[in-house]
């Protein structure tokens, strides 16, 4: 089939486990972003892709072609690095053209290709620039136009715009996108920045321990994680703890939860809900009480932290749409069924 | 796959070319007789005995001991106030004097010993033990003065900082921050002088080598004027002495990092 | 604490006795080789102070300039040999788990620390014909006859190239310790066999470094005084090697001073010459 395929991948350094059984079709010119905490996995993944790690176990295929054991250099992938490993005794144009001269493509050939790349990632003119002189965008643009001359088929980022400072990162996105859906190109991005990956991803996987927890389009692991996990990994939310009732739905802290079910044979569970979908009103209104401890007015929202049962959780609502709430006052606080997930400790 | 295979080769021949004349040492030095035969014919260990029982080894073994200690205390105390004051201090002629620490080891040591032979004649005091151990101890200053360098440069000056505002001078801080910090360093440059001490030569032999015999004096003259396998066993005591200095300091410190590499990772 | 400049006289305190141990010890006895240098030398082994080029003089010989020729030969060959020889290893070496990696590191310090008497001894045993290599050779079949191989150049440049080996190695390491191993990897995936890749890659990465190795590992290979005068012919004879046999020898303190005083200004010149690559590098 086309596009990137990983069979039962799986990558162990002694006792430890860092990719456990990794299994995940890439279709051909999509964009996934591998997100996760540190130590998760990804890294070493994206490794295994590249052949700078070799697998302990399972196969890696690329439009068909098995890749598990060809060495790196002829897998005909470009990648990025964290570093970006610009080679600092060439120019822009030379590190560009590398991967050409590599291959005995003429000069020619090569001065073409390095300006339709320049062109690309808008440092028109820079071909003769020494790379110790660019700023840090600059460089990471050569780096990206290094990685795609060779027209590779499978394009790797590792954490490619960690260095960068947040305007310029949230630009980049949005550029690398661009440029990928342009080209068309099969393109993989190591992240931990959830943000980054809802911005450019058609396909997020969100990986833990080693293991992917959950694989789907950015929105639909926002709207419906998978556990506990993916739903505190992406954007931010409410963890609770739940019980089951006699009559067999959830309570919170003894409060019956309206329409919300607990999951098959467990008489525990967590719950987890968003911010803004915890709703403040009048005390005695809503599921049940609690106190104001904190309020964080961030001028576009309020986030409004809340305490009952000796627990914490937030609150995040529009200024215009509530009333002005002070720390110490009790309030009234819905949750309401659609937007609570439950699911196994 | 090839290029692991090869890598083992190339490896594996290196280590028979950098081990092959301490093997050979080792084998002469289990020669039952006086002889320079090998592979060596019968074995025996009285070479090694003759070490402590004959009374010229034993003397030249106590000379070598007592030099490599004490000049290497000396080296550690010269160096120490000087990187101590580098990495305090910010004084641009300080320079002259980490060159001027620097330069003994750099260059070609018949030069310091040379040197250091005729400042001892000319100031009448040549031949006496103790211009051997000033004069070790300023040949090897280097070590210890690069490591310490090396070593105050690694910490962190925020944690010197931290200390200051909690009230603590100068004096203090030296003592319960950085002391404990730079132990490791003050140790090593020690150790490394102390087993390069042990083996210097030429230093040795001009400035007391007609009046102290250390270890590789005693070597050397047996060279020219007699052999014996005790030559070959003094050699073996000394490698598997400098082996153990070095494998302590690796078992309890960072070794890589005291070579100058940055800061240690996991695995 | 930051650098701050020394206020008071008691700030100084610290180097004082570093300064004085150096300044006595160190700087005072290149004084007086200097002085001697210019001294003349009488007949018994003694010298009169007095001030004569004669043996300075000296160095305008057809034989002394073989001998500085051959001496600096023979020093850049060492180090061009160990540099090349110790530059795939020691970047190996650097790649490796930190066990072997300690366990190699721990080696080559031992081997440092070997006088060059010892060396000298070790080498010339094994090159020895009653004791050497060549026995094994019979033995395994190879050869008829055991066979002295010393004394020879080839004996000589070996046993230089072995004793200078381990400081090439420590000189390099930290250089390559802290190569970005992404650079090498880069290249890989850019289409460059692991071959290529450190040969266009990591090598001119490292070109001031090795430059500044070349050169310290020359100024060593020039100090040796005694390997060559052990495993050589006369003719095989060094600067170094000269200078001690003139000094303790022919008790000739003033030509070898002499001699001396010219190999510093070479050495000086030629750290010189590293630091200043050191400083470009820096600031590039």
């Amino acid at each position: 089939m086309s596009g990137l395929l990983l069979d039962q991948v799986s990558k162990r350094f002694g006792s430890f486990t860092a990719v456990d059984q990794v299994q995940l079709s890439v279709p051909k010119g999509s964009f996934v972003c591998l997100l996760g905490p540190s130590g998760c996995g990804k890294t070493t993944l994206l490794r295994m892709i590249a052949g700078l790690e070799e697998p302990s176990a399972g196969r890696i295929s690329l439009e068909g072609d098995d890749l598990t054991m060809v060495p790196t250099h002829r897998r005909n992938i470009g990648m990025v690095f964290q570093s970006l490993a610009l080679f600092a005794h060439l120019s822009v144009g030379q590190n560009i053209a590398y991967a050409l001269r590599i291959r005995g493509t003429d000069q020619a050939q090569q001065d073409r290709r390095v300006n339709e790349l320049l062109e690309m990632v808008h440092l028109d003119g820079y071909a003769h620039r020494p790379v110790a002189k660019l700023s840090g965008g600059q460089r990471q643009r050569v780096a990206i136009a290094r990685a795609l001359a060779h027209s590779p088929r499978l394009f790797l980022l590792d954490e490619p715009l960690s260095a960068l400072d947040a305007k310029l990162r949230e630009a980049m996105q949005v550029e690398l996108r661009q440029l990928q859906q342009a080209l068309g190109i099969t393109t993989i991005v190591v992240t931990h920045d959830q943000r980054e990956a809802m911005t450019m991803a058609d396909l997020v996987v969100v990986m833990g321990e080693g293991r992917i927890r959950q694989a789907a389009a950015p929105i639909d692991v926002y709207r419906n994680p998978v556990d506990a996990f993916v739903a505190d990994f992406i954007g931010t939310t409410n963890l609770l703890p739940v019980t089951r009732s006699l009559q067999g739905g959830a309570l919170l802290w003894g409060h019956a939860l309206e329409g919300v079910a607990m999951p098959a044979g467990r008489s525990n569970a967590v719950l987890s809900i968003r911010p803004e979908n915890v709703l403040l009103g009048v005390p005695g209104s809503g599921t049940l009480d609690a106190t104001v401890t904190f309020v964080r007015d961030l001028g576009a929202t309020v986030e409004i932290f809340l305490s009952a049962n000796g627990t914490t959780f937030v609150s995040v609502a529009n200024p215009r749409e509530r009333a002005e709430v002070l720390v110490g006052n009790t309030i009234g606080v819905s949750l309401s069924a659609p937007n609570c997930l439950v699911f196994a400790p | 796959m090839i290029a692991r295979v090869l890598n083992r080769i190339y490896l594996g021949v290196l280590a028979i070319f950098l081990a092959a004349p301490l093997i050979i040492v080792a084998g002469v030095s289990v020669n039952e007789k006086q002889s320079l035969e090998f592979p060596p014919h019968g074995f025996s260990l009285s070479w090694y005995l003759e070490i402590f029982t004959n009374a010229e080894w034993r003397n030249a073994l106590w000379a070598s001991l007592g030099l490599a200690t004490f000049s290497a205390a000396l080296a550690v105390a010269v160096a120490f106030p000087l990187a101590w004051f580098g990495w305090r201090r910010f004084a641009p002629w300080t320079r002259i004097f980490q060159l001027l620490g620097v330069a003994p080891f750099v260059l070609p040591p018949v030069i310091t010993a040379l040197g250091l032979l005729t400042f001892w004649a000319t100031t009448g005091f040549y031949g006496q033990a103790w211009t051997a151990i000033i004069s070790h101890a300023i040949f090897f200053v280097t070590l210890p003065l690069v490591t310490l360098t090396l070593g105050f440069s690694s910490i962190d000056r925020s944690v010197v900082e931290a200390a200051s505002t909690m009230g603590a001078k100068d004096g203090t801080v030296l003592r319960t921050v950085v002391m404990p910090l730079i132990v490791p360093y003050l140790i090593s440059g020690y150790a490394f002088t102390f087993v390069l001490s042990l083996n210097e030569y030429i230093i040795a032999y001009m400035t007391v080598g007609f009046t102290v015999e250390t270890l590789p004096i005693k070597i050397f003259n047996a060279l020219r004027y007699g052999y014996t396998p005790t030559m070959a066993s003094a050699t073996v005591l000394f490698i598997a002495l400098a082996a153990l200095v070095f494998g302590l300091i690796a078992r309890f410190g960072d070794l890589p990092r005291l070579l100058g590499a940055s800061a240690a990772e996991e695995g | 604490m930051k650098q701050e400049a020394p206020q008071g006289v008691a700030d100084y305190a610290p180097i004082v006795f570093p300064g004085l141990m150096l300044l006595v010890f160190f700087v005072l006895p290149f004084g007086t080789m200097i002085a001697v240098s210019f001294f003349r030398r009488d007949q018994g082994g003694f010298y009169t102070p007095d001030f004569v080029f004669s043996n300075y003089e000296r160095f305008l010989s057809p034989f002394f300039g073989n001998v500085l020729g051959f001496s600096i030969l023979l020093a850049v060959a060492v180090a061009i040999a160990c540099v090349a020889l110790a530059l795939p290893f020691t970047f190996t070496l650097s790649r490796m788990p930190r066990r072997p990696q300690v366990l190699w590191l721990v080696a080559l310090l031992s081997v440092l620390s070997l006088s060059e008497v010892i060396i000298g001894f070790a080498w010339s045993t094994l090159l020895s014909r009653t004791a050497g290599i060549t026995n094994i050779l019979v033995s395994m079949g190879l050869m008829d006859a055991p066979r002295a191989l010393v004394p020879s150049l080839g004996a000589v440049l070996t046993a230089m190239i072995y004793q200078a080996f381990p400081y090439t190695v420590l000189v390099m390491y930290p250089a390559l310790v802290r190569l970005d191993p992404t650079l090498l990897e880069a290249a890989k995936t850019l289409g460059a066999s692991p071959l290529q890749a450190f040969f266009n890659v990591v090598v001119p990465a490292l070109r001031n470094t090795l430059v500044a190795t070349v050169i310290m590992v020359f100024v060593f290979a020039l100090g040796s005084y005694l390997l060559p005068q052990i495993l050589g012919r006369p003719s095989h004879w060094t600067l170094s090697v000269l200078i001690t046999d003139q000094a303790v020898y022919q008790s000739n303190m003033p030509f070898a001073s002499a001699m001396a005083v010219l190999l510093v200004l070479l050495s000086l010149a030629l750290v010189g010459l590293t630091s200043m690559i050191g400083r470009k590098e820096n600031a590039a």
